[in-house]
Formats: structure tokens, sequence, C-alpha cells
């Protein structure tokens, strides 16, 4: 219980990520909490590499971790312009108006 | 040289008048297909010197046709005397007809076209008589069915003619089925297609047995059948002879040369060409025989009733076709051909009489509507008689010479089948005599029937069209006479040389020439009592033939409608077919397979495509929620499965 | 170590619940300010495994950029919270149902386990021991050696992102007076004043 091990981090890590894509349909009128839930799904991923790495006392993992966050950060920037721009067009950012793709 | 040039110029004279037409206009059309005509038919008659009266037979190769393994044909004009008094006949007949029409068919609007046609036919039949082996038989006989085809729907805008057409060819189709399986099977047993390499194999496999439709029969016999369908078809015999009256629907020349002269004959020209072969197959030869017999007296008895000038001498010539295929079923080849030489004359000059009598008429055909017009039309009124004399088989007429050793020779081949194809052909001959006359006094004799405006128009035929009758009633007079001693007389056998071959012991030709008097003049006799009858039944006592139409009305039914070949066919074959056509079309083709095939599967896959876009609901949630099962099934597979 | 272990649960299950509040907060402000809470503690479990670098890249990155960027644009747009939670609880028995499932099954992995006895000979770049080498020192001789391309690579990566981002939202409205200095300073007179005769009592 108190001996911590890579499986708390884990236990943390599938909690995050499985709260995160809750987030992604429960979400029905905010495109914002969507891309919160991307970079929660994201932070999991992180805790997991990084709890490997410790663990396994390799450095790569941390390395990689740094990497997804560049990636992460990216893509918080151009989702977040994106829907600037699609409210400045729209008006809205409910996610139940943005259907144009339905077949 | 000259033979090339018979052959030939035909071809090139309806090549240039066909391709070139609208430059040529019609007089030039016309000048270079009867220029043509008049070449082949100079050099016809040198061939016919050289190599029928001179017994010079001679083969001229022109080209390998076409070689696939041990299959060769080659392309040669094969002359001897068969193919000489074939040649003469068609190039003779077909230079008359040419000239002919020239006037007959001076109004048309289409007149390249039409000389063209004509002279393609006179080569197509060209190409059938002088064929050295079964393919190029093949190859003229179907160019004349084409060529047929072509010219009875030549007025192509009248539904009647194309129907007429499209029947010719459709009829004459079965027969060619049989004559290409004929051939195929030739070719089966004997390995090649040469006429001299299959009639010098013919005796050692005399005795051969073929497998045909699951059974072994004798070779010789299914072939000989299989031809003689062919024949039949070609030459309008019993069942396959529906096509003859309504291809009177082209133009008369056309029906003078076609369908009297010269192509209807192919099939008499087939059977003494192929007669090595149906020499040994007694069979066939009874059958040719009997069908022969039948289509001269069935075609006879419908010539009785009919009203169309034309339909009359149609049936006629029907009937008389049957007279040459019961020559040849007694093994009297020479007398079937002697009959078929002259009645290509006197059959062309009844055709293009008539022909004259309908320019004179204002194109009116039926007989009923003629009458009282012999004043008017004089010099036709005396070739209908000359031809009509040549038909009845009057003395010293061409008719009397070929018919009477027609029937002798059927007579003297003493079997039972002889007998039956003498005593039909003497009842045919009283009831053509009977028929021919009836034609010459209602178009010529009595009340003028037709109305005043018809009446005030009839005149004489311009030159190009008597010129031509007058060749051909020179040839219906004086044809018997002069050729009776080659063709079935004393020398015959020197005249056809190795062109036809009888077996031993077939010696009804030879005999034709002992039998009994009353066997002789029976046939003129009944001729001149039907020319009595008719001349008792349209002049003297016109209300008679009224009387027993009224009287035995279901025998004039009968009669009047060919005996109903036509409503059976059409009961038996056309309704059947055109209902499985129909079926197929609606629902094999239709609902099967463009159901099922491309409709089916294009309306499948719009089906599918709606129901699928469906799930492009477009919303981000319904896409995340999807990757969520993804990405749980993904960990229930791994979970359970791999790791499991 | 007891220390350790409290300190673990804190921040786990202060992020855990701050994630919670994220997806769940009325307020989408709220959802960011609770969104940069859970980056917090996820930063202390890293300082707690030893990780201190990507802890603190984590803090600057995401606390100092990504997710003021969040609130700024939350903030910027106009959106009315009053609607925006509806319908919220339509899909919520079906999606708790398979993110439970999910859960569980993720949980069910950790429960048994254990690496291979050889994975230690797969190690690329082995930790050294913290009196060797701080954390920060080993990770730059890594990224900068090793992955010197990776590193170049997501350089360009954020500045292609910059640029999208300003490509996208940049637009030229009309109606808004800019100072264009060429144009300005090349006017001419004659361009710009016109000279009248104005009769007196008359307008022009």
């Amino acid at each position: 219980m108190f001996e911590i091990g890579l499986s708390h981090y884990l236990s943390v890590a599938a909690i995050l990520f499985t709260l995160g894509i809750f987030g992604i349909f429960l979400n029905r009128k905010n495109v914002i909490i969507i891309l919160m839930s991307v970079e929660l799904i994201l932070l999991a991923v992180n805790i997991n590499l990084v709890a490997f790495s410790v663990f396994l006392q390799d450095l790569t993992g941390q390395v990689f971790a740094m990497l997804v966050l560049t990636v992460a950060a990216a893509e918080a920037a151009i989702g977040l312009a994106i829907i600037v721009v699609y409210f400045r067009n729209r008006g809205s950012i409910a996610v139940e108006d943005i259907n144009l793709m339905k077949g | 040289m000259t033979y090339l040039l018979c052959i030939f110029m035909p071809l090139t004279g309806a090549a240039i008048a066909g391709l070139f037409g609208p430059w040529l206009k019609d007089r030039g059309a016309q000048v270079v297909t009867c220029g043509g005509m008049l070449i082949s038919a100079g050099a016809g008659l040198i061939i016919f010197r050289d190599v029928a009266l001179n017994h010079q037979p001679i083969t001229v190769p022109i080209f390998t046709w076409m070689v696939s393994g041990g299959f060769e044909v080659d392309w040669a004009l094969r002359f001897d005397a068969l193919t000489a008094v074939m040649i003469v006949v068609v190039t003779v007949v077909s230079c008359a007809v040419h000239f002919y029409s020239i006037g007959y068919m001076h109004h048309d609007p289409s007149v390249p076209r039409f000389f063209a046609y004509l002279s393609l036919f006179t080569f197509f039949m060209l190409m059938l008589v002088t064929s050295d082996n079964f393919l190029q038989l093949f190859f003229g006989w179907e160019g004349v069915g084409l060529a047929s085809y072509l010219l009875i729907g030549f007025w192509y805008e009248k539904p009647s003619a194309n129907a007429a057409a499209i029947k010719a060819f459709l009829v004459n189709r079965v027969g060619d089925f049989g004559f290409a399986l004929g051939i195929l099977g030739t070719f089966l047993l004997f390995g090649t297609v040469e006429f001299d390499a299959v009639f010098g194999a013919v005796s050692g496999k005399a005795s051969a047995q073929m497998e045909f439709l699951g059974g072994q029969y004798h070779a010789m016999t299914v072939l000989c059948l299989l031809l003689f369908v062919g024949a039949m078809g070609k030459s309008a015999q019993l069942g396959l002879h529906t096509w003859l009256p309504d291809a009177m629907e082209g133009p008369t020349p056309v029906s003078a040369l076609i369908h009297a002269a010269t192509m209807v004959t192919a099939g008499v020209f087939m059977v003494a060409r192929l007669s090595p072969m149906f020499e040994y197959s007694p069979i066939a030869l009874d059958v040719v025989c009997i069908v022969g017999a039948s289509t001269a007296f069935f075609a006879a008895t419908v010539g009785l009733c009919q009203n169309d000038i034309k339909r009359v001498i149609a049936f006629s010539t029907c009937s008389q076709l049957g007279y040459m295929f019961f020559a040849c079923g007694v093994s009297a080849y020479a007398a079937g051909i002697f009959h078929l030489f002259t009645h290509a004359f006197f059959k062309a000059l009844l055709f293009l009489g008539a022909g004259s009598v309908i320019h004179a008429m204002s194109s009116e055909q039926d007989m009923r509507n003629m009458g009282g017009i012999w004043k008017h039309i004089k010099f036709t009124y005396a070739m209908m008689w000359i031809g009509s004399l040549a038909l009845a088989g009057v003395p010293f007429f061409a008719g009397y010479y070929s018919k009477d050793i027609v029937l002798e020779s059927a007579f003297a081949a003493n079997s039972g089948v002889g007998l039956y194809a003498f005593w039909l052909g003497i009842a045919a001959a009283l009831m053509t005599a009977f028929y021919s006359w009836r034609l010459l006094f209602l178009t010529f004799h009595g009340e003028p029937r037709a109305d005043e405006k018809t009446m005030a128009h009839v005149h004489e035929s311009p030159k190009s069209m008597t010129i031509p009758l007058l060749v051909l009633a020179t040839g219906a007079v004086f044809a018997g006479y002069v050729g009776y001693d080659n063709f079935v007389g004393g020398s015959m056998k020197e005249f056809w040389g190795n062109a036809i071959f009888v077996a031993p012991g077939h010696t009804a030709l030879s005999d034709a020439h002992h039998v009994p008097g009353w066997v002789v003049h029976l046939p003129v006799i009944v001729g001149l009592v039907g020319i009595g009858l008719a001349y008792y039944f349209y002049i003297v006592r016109t209300d008679i033939p009224g009387a027993i139409a009224a009287r035995a009305g279901w025998l004039y039914r009968f009669v009047y409608n060919k005996w109903y070949f036509d409503e059976l066919y059409d009961a038996l074959f056309v309704r059947p077919a055109k209902y499985l056509g129909h079926a197929f079309w609606k629902d094999g083709d239709g609902r099967l397979i463009d159901g099922l095939g491309p409709d089916g599967v294009a309306a499948a896959a719009r089906y599918l495509a709606q129901r699928s876009s469906r799930l492009q609901s477009g919303y981000v949630y319904h896409y995340a929620f999807a990757m969520l099962i993804g990405v749980a099934g993904l960990v229930t597979f791994y979970l359970f499965v791999r790791a499991g | 170590m007891i220390v350790q272990a409290l300190a673990f649960y804190l921040f786990a299950i202060v992020a855990v619940a701050s994630a919670v509040m994220v997806i769940s907060a009325r307020n989408p402000v709220h959802s960011v300010l609770f969104l940069i809470l859970t980056f917090f503690n996820a930063a202390g479990l890293f300082v707690l495994i030893g990780a201190e670098f990507i802890a603190m890249i984590l803090v600057v990155v995401y606390v100092g950029a990504v997710a003021v960027l969040f609130l700024f644009v939350v903030m910027m747009l106009d959106i009315s919270f009053s609607e925006l939670r509806e319908g919220f609880l339509q899909y919520l028995p079906m999606g708790a149902l398979i993110g439970i499932v999910l859960l569980v099954e993720l949980l069910m992995i950790l429960g048994h386990w254990l690496f291979a006895p050889q994975v230690g000979d797969a190690r690329l770049h082995p930790t050294l021991a913290l009196d060797q080498m701080s954390n920060t020192h080993a990770l730059g001789q890594v990224l900068y050696t090793d992955y010197v391309y990776l590193f170049l690579g997501s350089g360009m990566v954020l500045l292609v992102a910059m640029v999208g981002a300003i490509v996208l939202t940049l637009r030229s409205r009309d109606g808004v007076r800019r100072q264009k200095i060429s144009q300005q300073l090349s006017r001419t007179r004659r361009q710009s004043i016109e000279v009248r005769k104005v009769r007196s009592g008359n307008g022009i």
C-alpha cells in the first residue's frame, strides 16, 4: 500500500486517460473541452512514458515525453486557432453544430 | 483471261456502281453494270463453247484462301460442263435482266444501288457455280443469299418488303444451317473440302458409318441429307418454300433473275454437282425425289388460286424446281439440269413479261383488276404466250423437251418413288397448264376490270424492256430443241464428261428414251387438257370458278392460303420464338441479368451507401465514441485473447 | 518512505479529481483552471519519481503557455455558458459503461505482469546515479546527441504550428484605419487639396 511502484503510476495514467476519453464524448457543447480532454490523454501518455523510463532506468522515455509535450503544445495552438476561426465564421463552437462532414 | 473476265466483270461493275453511284448518276451506273454484264455474257458463251462443246474442262487457280494446320482451302475456279451450263444461264439471263431493268426501273430514285446489287448478285452466283470446293460453294451460297435479301428489301420503305426480306433470309438460314453441317461433316469424314479429293474418296467411304445426334448412321446418307436441307432452303422446296412467294415483294426483274432463273436453282445445281456423293446414298436420293415431287404438286395446286400475277409465277417456279429435284432424285441429273436450263429462259421470260404487264398497268399486280389489255400491249401478250407454251410443255417449245425427259426419267426409274414422282408430276403438269392460261385469260382477255385512268395509260414497254424479252423468248422457243441432244440425248456422255457422276445401275435417264408411248404423250395431253379447261372456265363459262370456290369453300381456302404453311410455321416456330424471346428479354435479361447484375448491384451499392452514410453523422463525439469502442475492443482482445 | 507514499496519493487524488472537474465543470473557464491544477499535480508526481526536468517543462509549457492560451481563447470567444452543458447526461450511461469497462481492463493489465529478466540489456540510455549526474544534465546529454534531429524536428513542428496559427487567425478587417506610411508620404498636393472659389452667402 505504501510501497509506491510502477503500477501506481500506471493506474493514475489509466484513470486520466479514461477521463480524457470520457470528456471527449460526453461533451456536447464546447469544442474547447474536447481539446482539453485531448491534453489530458496526452498527459496520461506522458505519465506512462516517464514512469516506465524511471523504473526501467532508461532516459529514452523521458526524451519522448518531451517530444510529446512539444507536439501537444503545437496541437493546442493550431486547434485553438481553428476554433477561433470557426467561431468567427459560424458564431458557435457547439459540438452539436459541427456536422458538416455528415454523409 | 476469258474465264476471269467472265467472273469478275460483274463484281467490278457492282463495285463501281455501288461505291460511286452518286457521282455516276443513273446513266453511268447502267452503262458500267450493263457493259460489264455484256462482256461477262460474251465471255460466258465463249466458255460454254470451249468447256462444254469442245469438252475441255479446266480449273483456274487464283490463290490460297486459308491454311490452318492440315486444313487448306484454295480459291480456284472450276470449269466443267455443269459449270459452263450454269454460267451461260446466269450470264445471259442476268444480262437480259440488266437491260430490262434500265426501262423497268427508270422511275426509281436509287437506280445505281439497284444495278450494283444486281451485278453483285451475278458475281456471287458465278462464284457459286464455279466453286472448286465446299467452302467456296458456301461463300457463293451465302453471297447470293445476301444479294437476294438486299434485293427483296430493295424498296426498304415498304414494311412488307422488309418483312419479306427478313423472312427469306431467316428461312434460308434454316437451310444453310443444314448445309453448313453437311460441309463440316464432309470435312470430318474426308479431311478435305476439295471437290476432286472428296469425290475421289467417296467410293472408299461408301459404307462408312458416322455418329450423328447420338446414333450411328450411314455417313453418306447423313451428309447428303444435311446438304439437301441447304438445297431445299435455297430452292424453296416443300417445307422451306415459304419465303419464295413473299420474295415477290422485290422488283420484278429481281424476281425474274434471282427467284426464277438462277439463285433458286442453286439447290439443283448443288445436288448435281455433288452427284458423286448422292449416288452413294439411295435413301438421300429417294428423299430428294419425294420432296421434289411433293413440291411440284403442292406448288401447282396453290398456283391455281392465287390472284397476284407474280405469285402465280412464283408458285409455278416452285413447282418447276420440284421437277428438277425429282429428276435428280432418280439419278437423271442431266435431265434436271436440262430442265433448269430451259426453265431459266421461259420463267425469266414470264416474269419479265409480267413485269411488262405491271409496268403497263401502273404497278397493278392483282389479276382481278386486269383483263382486256391484249390489244394494247400486243408484244408483251405474244411473249407471255411463248413463255406459257414453253412452261406448259406444248410440243417444240423448250419446256416440252425438258419436262418430258424429266417425267420419262421418273417413269423409267421403275421404282415406287419414281412412279410417285411421275404421277404427281403429271398432275402438276395439268395444273401448270391450267393456271398458266388462267393467268393469260385473266390478264389479257375478258372485260377490262381496271379503272378508266389505268386503262387509258396502258402502253407497250420501251425498247430496253422488249429486246431482252425477245432474247429470252428465243431461248424459250429453241433452247430445248437445240440442247436436247447434248444434254440428255445421244451425245450426253461426251457432253457432261466427269461433271456428273451416275452410279452404274442407275439407268433412269438412258431408259427414259425407251418408255411406252403413252408415257411420252401423256404430259402433252394433260397440258392441252389444262389449257382447254382454262379456256372453258375463264372465257366460255366465267361463272364456274366462282361456283366451284363457293361449293368447295374449305378446299379453296386451304389451297388459297397455301395449305396454311405460313400459319402453321407462325404457330409452330414464330410465335413460340417470339414468346421465348420476349420472355428472355423481359424476364431473363431485364429482371434476372439486369436486375441482379448492373441494376441490382447499383441499387445494392446505393442502398448500402445510404445506410452506411448514416454512420457519418458528422458529430465529433460519435467518432470519438467509435474510437473508444475500438480501444476497448483492442484492450479486451489483448487482455483475454493474446495474453490469456 | 511513508511521506513519499502520502505525497503520491495526495498528488494522484488531486490530479484525478481535478481531471474529473475538467470534463464536468459547467463553466469552461473553470475547466481550464482545473486543467492547470491537474498539470501541477502531474508535475508533482514527476518530481516524486525523480523526473524533475519533465516536471518543470510541464509546468512551464502547459501552465505557462498552453493553459493560458486556453484561458485566453475561452474568455475571448463570446459563448453563452448557460446552454453549454445541456444534454450532458444524455450519453452518460453508455459512455460511463464503456469508460468503466476500459478502466477496469487497464487496471487488470496492471494486476499481473513483470519485466522480462533481460529487459536491462535493452536499455538505450541507462540512467546514471544522481550523485554522478543530475536528471537535467543527463537528459540534455541524450537529447542533444542521439536525438538531435528529433529535437530540431520538434522545433520545426512548433514553428509550423506558430505560422499556422497566425495564418489561420489573421484577417484584414474592413473599416479599420491604419497607418500606411508609404502611402501617406507619397501623397501630392494635387491629390489632397482643392482650391475653390466660394461666393459669399453660398456654401460649396
